[in-house]
């Protein structure tokens, strides 16, 4: 469903852009611009919400209302941003350290609200702005600046937190996947709640490399596999494996071997209710079973502005008053003449 | 003719104590509205013990609920005429706040070995270890109550959970309070159980019964009004007012409410207050921590709300980033401390002013804003609304500093007709300056930028937390531009003083002593001025309600006088915050840091000690 009004250019805006030269936001930040033009929202109606954090710089870079907070808190402003305005169309940018370290509150409180924003996380597995200590996604032994000898911690997977928060929306891309970012952004905009698009990304001077296992285009078709809504779990290079049930778990297959056929192969569907196999999908590494990519979840929900504002509306048709002084009168009071 | 038995004052001070699970705030609340109603002027002040509910009948678990009732009332008394305690722990814990020729009347069907036990006497004769020589009744509160109920089918303990309406039946008819008024509020009390109404109802008959039939043995007492201002009248506490008066700025500005909050003791029912109000169309949310509170509202302002946030002192160190980055984005937004005993967890139900430093200072660089300080309960009406003026007008976070005294205070107030507060202004950016526009732009005279509601096309603009360009708005790292930026942003909050009323002196203007006080001391300095005045100490007295800016005519009010005396409840922080912008002025200093609030007393005695060195 192309949207003709807008063109990516209209999201954009004139300062340049000061990520690193080979920089993995530039690709986000394109696919960004294109998927809002697909999507249409008037430029005026849009606020792009940030933390801190080389990532959360995006905001400066938009054609749009922006704001550029502090470090962690962008969810939490940008719930009391919809709740207040919900007429707008809300971004958030965010980090993995910004988001999941000093902000990992907010972001699971956002997400248990569903609060209708919609989260973009790049996750470079690094803090770059600070230049080059682990983030909570850093796997255990990465050495880094303030891991000389190996981080003695093990790493969140956001989708995880996602699911133990119970997220309705979650999805996946890699900065280098164009077309599959754009397609995952749209979905999220459409989809009314609290959506977060997980966007592997490259810092190129920090942690250069760090997604290469998934993301280097020799594996890539076998590591990663591309979910979409209604269609067969297939991958590879020629589409030639499949994911199949094996018993409470899934299993990669290839068609026609150990008798499997296509018919085997499951079905993705993205707004089953029940997040059990979303869970699995998301919880894939790209090691045993590929890494998913694409709309994982994309449930509807009530929203938390949404509530906030029908419950306002309710109160007031069965009790409300006009002014406060009609309401102070309505209690105890006496009069002194 | 008078009774000859029946004295005539003009006010009068109880407090009612016992247990925390008692209900002497309920017989509090009811006693004073009551009050109030007649026309008296009424202050309370409730002293909850921290403990949800510590164990029965100890001397931590002791709840206490102190009410003045009369004409001039400013404040809860320092002291009371009549103490009703429920438990030997009650009486052991708030004997010391009777006056001398006070009445203290006690449950005696509670006065048994276990319970003194319980609150560590250490003989069978509480009254002579506690050396009371005042006149003391002994009511036999429980089995009262139990008689009373006898035939109502109620189990015991259910029967024991009505004691508390006893004792205030009691106290209505020793002050000549009508029982019409008290059975009403109990009925909206108890609107859903029509079983315990009936009980209460019952119960409070038999308390009042039980002081006509003693009559003989107590003085009984009548209150004097004040002759009110005409108008419609209303008990208020200070944490309502404070919410109240933001629902006025709301109405006043057009602009929604909308606040972010977390729940801490003692600013917790502003949140409540607030959560109520969705029948006014506030939107109050629960947000996950403090930071996320003050964030939230951070982002309503951004989106063009009348946000605000509420919290007390730990609440306020969390917040300060924060409100940090609405300095430097210059968006409006209201913090409410309600201050209360530090450092750390400290004090969490008991007052202090300790807080005005941070509230000043407490953010990383160069970080001003307004402070402001409402003196009386209900005047956190006036000032929460002055906050969200000053706050919307100037584009600059405020913050309000209440304190657990005028939260939990209360005191008779007139409901103010619509057009008794102004409009708010709000500085949209005006039509004939959007095409050359920008985040930064100025308004000349106060020097606030304006505000550009989100979903207004063509503004849309980015802001954030780095610093930007006087004049494009753009980030900026330029070292001049930054000192620039500095200083505007310190004259913009400096030029508020233009915009708020200058100081007043009461008192004796002409004498040669000036008591200074700030925030919710204003009752106990005022009638400390009042009583110095009286006994032949000229005292002049200037209460700041704006602490930054300082009224403009501050300098000048104060090198009127030879001396002035700083009085507060911490070591010194405004007395400090004042030496250092009047080096001139000799400054003295009456401090107090128990949590709890001056007496009287105690600053007649620091002024005449100053006076007399």
């Amino acid at each position: 469903m192309e949207n003709n009004t807008y063109t990516a250019g209209d999201y954009k805006n004139g300062s340049p852009v000061r990520w690193c030269p080979g920089c993995g936001d530039h690709a986000i930040l394109n696919s960004l611009h294109k998927a809002m033009a697909t999507v249409g929202v008037e430029p005026a109606r849009t606020a792009v919400i940030s933390g801190i954090g080389c990532s959360s710089r995006l905001p400066y870079y938009m054609n749009t209302y922006g704001f550029h907070t502090i470090h962690g808190r962008a969810a939490a402003i940008a719930t009391g941003f919809k709740v207040a305005n919900p007429e707008m169309t809300v971004w958030q940018i965010s980090g993995d350290g910004d988001g999941l370290a000093i902000g990992g509150n907010h972001f699971i409180h956002a997400v248990r609200r569903n609060v209708d924003i919609n989260i973009l996380l790049f996750n470079n597995k690094i803090y770059g702005l600070t230049k080059g200590q682990y983030s909570p996604t850093s796997d255990r032994g990465f050495v880094s600046k303030s891991s000389p000898y190996g981080t003695t911690e093990d790493p969140f997977v956001p989708a995880e937190l996602v699911f133990g928060a119970r997220g309705n929306f979650f999805a996946r891309s890699i900065d280098v996947e164009l077309q599959i970012s754009q397609e995952i952004l749209v979905a999220a905009a459409r989809h009314r709640g609290t959506s977060v698009c997980e966007i592997l990304q490259n810092c190129v001077i920090f942690n250069n490399g760090i997604h290469n296992y998934i993301t280097d285009r020799e594996f890539r078709a076998d590591r990663t596999i591309h979910l979409v809504h209604g269609e067969k779990m297939l991958f590879g290079k020629d589409k030639e494996k499949g994911l199949v049930r094996d018993g409470f778990l899934l299993k990669a297959v290839t068609i026609g071997q150990d008798g499997y056929t296509i018919d085997d192969v499951l079905v993705h569907d993205a707004h089953c209710e029940s997040n059990f196999l979303h869970q699995q999908l998301a919880m894939m590494d790209g090691y045993d079973l590929p890494l998913a990519i694409g709309v994982i979840r994309d449930v509807e929900a009530l929203t938390y502005d949404e509530g906030v504002s029908r419950q306002v509306d309710e109160v007031r048709a069965k009790k409300g008053f006009d002014t406060l002084r009609s309401m102070i009168l309505a209690g105890e009071t006496w009069e002194v003449k | 003719m008078e009774n000859p038995k029946v004295k005539t004052l003009d006010k009068v001070v109880v407090r009612f104590s016992g247990d925390s699970g008692d209900g002497m705030q309920l017989a509090g609340n009811i006693f004073t509205n009551v009050s109030a109603g007649l026309g008296n002027s009424v202050s309370t002040f409730p002293d909850y013990p921290a403990e949800i509910r510590a164990p029965q009948g100890s001397l931590s678990g002791v709840s206490g609920f102190q009410v003045s009732v009369g004409s001039g009332v400013h404040t809860p008394g320092d002291a009371c005429d009549v103490l009703i305690a429920m438990n030997p722990a009650a009486l052991k814990q708030n004997v010391k706040f009777l006056k001398p020729g006070g009445v203290i009347i006690v449950d005696i069907d509670s006065f048994k070995k276990e319970a003194l036990d319980k609150a560590l006497f250490t003989t069978d004769d509480p009254y002579k270890e506690l050396g009371i020589s005042a006149q003391i009744v002994e009511v036999p509160v429980t089995s009262m109550t139990k008689a009373a109920l006898a035939d109502s089918g109620m189990d015991n303990k259910s029967i024991l959970k009505c004691r508390n309406i006893f004792a205030l039946g009691l106290v209505c008819w020793l002050f000549d309070r009508p029982l019409d008024a008290a059975r009403h509020m109990l009925l909206t009390k108890f609107a859903k159980k029509p079983a315990i109404y009936e009980a209460n109802a019952k119960v409070i008959q038999a308390g009042y019964d039980y002081g006509h039939n003693i009559h003989a043995s107590v003085s009984t007492y009548r209150i004097e009004s004040d002759e009110a201002r005409p108008g419609v009248y209303t008990d208020l506490n200070g944490n309502t007012a404070t919410a109240w008066g933001l629902i006025m700025a709301s109405e006043k500005s057009g602009r929604p409410l909308f606040l972010g909050s977390y729940p801490i003791t003692p600013a917790t029912d502003i949140l409540h207050e607030l959560a109520k109000r969705k029948d006014l169309g506030v939107k109050a949310c629960q947000m996950e921590d403090e930071i996320a509170g003050v964030c939230s509202a951070i982002g309503a302002s951004f989106a063009g709300n009348l946000a605000v946030t509420s919290t007390s002192g730990p609440g306020l160190a969390l917040k300060g980033e924060g409100i940090g980055l609405a300095v430097i984005a210059e968006l409006p937004l209201v913090v409410i401390d309600v201050q209360r005993g530090g450092p750390s967890t400290g004090l969490p139900t008991k007052t202090e002013q300790t807080d005005l430093l941070q509230a000043l200072y407490g953010r990383n660089g160069e970080s001003p804003l307004c402070v402001v300080a409402p003196a009386t309960p209900t005047d956190c009406f006036t000032m929460a609304f002055e906050a969200a003026r000053i706050a919307i007008e100037h584009m600059t976070p405020v913050i309000l500093l209440s304190d657990a005294f005028i939260g939990n205070g209360s005191s008779a107030w007139r409901i103010p007709e619509a057009d008794e507060y102004p409009e708010i202004k709000p500085r949209f950016v005006p039509e004939e300056m959007r095409p050359q526009w920008s985040p930064y732009q100025r308004d000349n005279e106060t020097l606030a930028r304006y505000w550009a509601v989100p979903g207004t096309p063509g503004l849309a603009h980015r802001i954030g937390g780095l610093e930007k360009d006087a004049d494009t708005g753009a980030i900026s790292t330029d070292p001049v531009n930054h000192e620039k930026m500095v200083l505007l942003r310190r004259e913009k909050i400096a030029r508020i003083a233009n915009d708020i009323p200058a100081l007043e002196v009461a008192g004796n203007p002409d004498a040669d002593t000036l008591l200074v006080g700030w925030g919710g001391t204003f009752g106990h300095l005022m009638t400390a001025t009042a009583d110095l005045n009286a006994a032949g100490t000229p005292v002049a007295f200037a209460h700041f309600r704006y602490i930054n800016p300082l009224p403009a005519n501050t300098a000048e009010v104060f090198r009127k006088y030879r001396r002035v005396i700083v009085a507060e409840l911490n070591c010194g922080q405004f007395a400090d915050f004042l030496q250092a912008k009047f080096p001139d002025v000799e400054i003295h200093r009456i401090n107090k840091i128990q949590g709890q609030p001056f007496l009287v007393s105690e600053v007649i005695e620091g002024v005449n000690n100053i006076i007399n060195k």
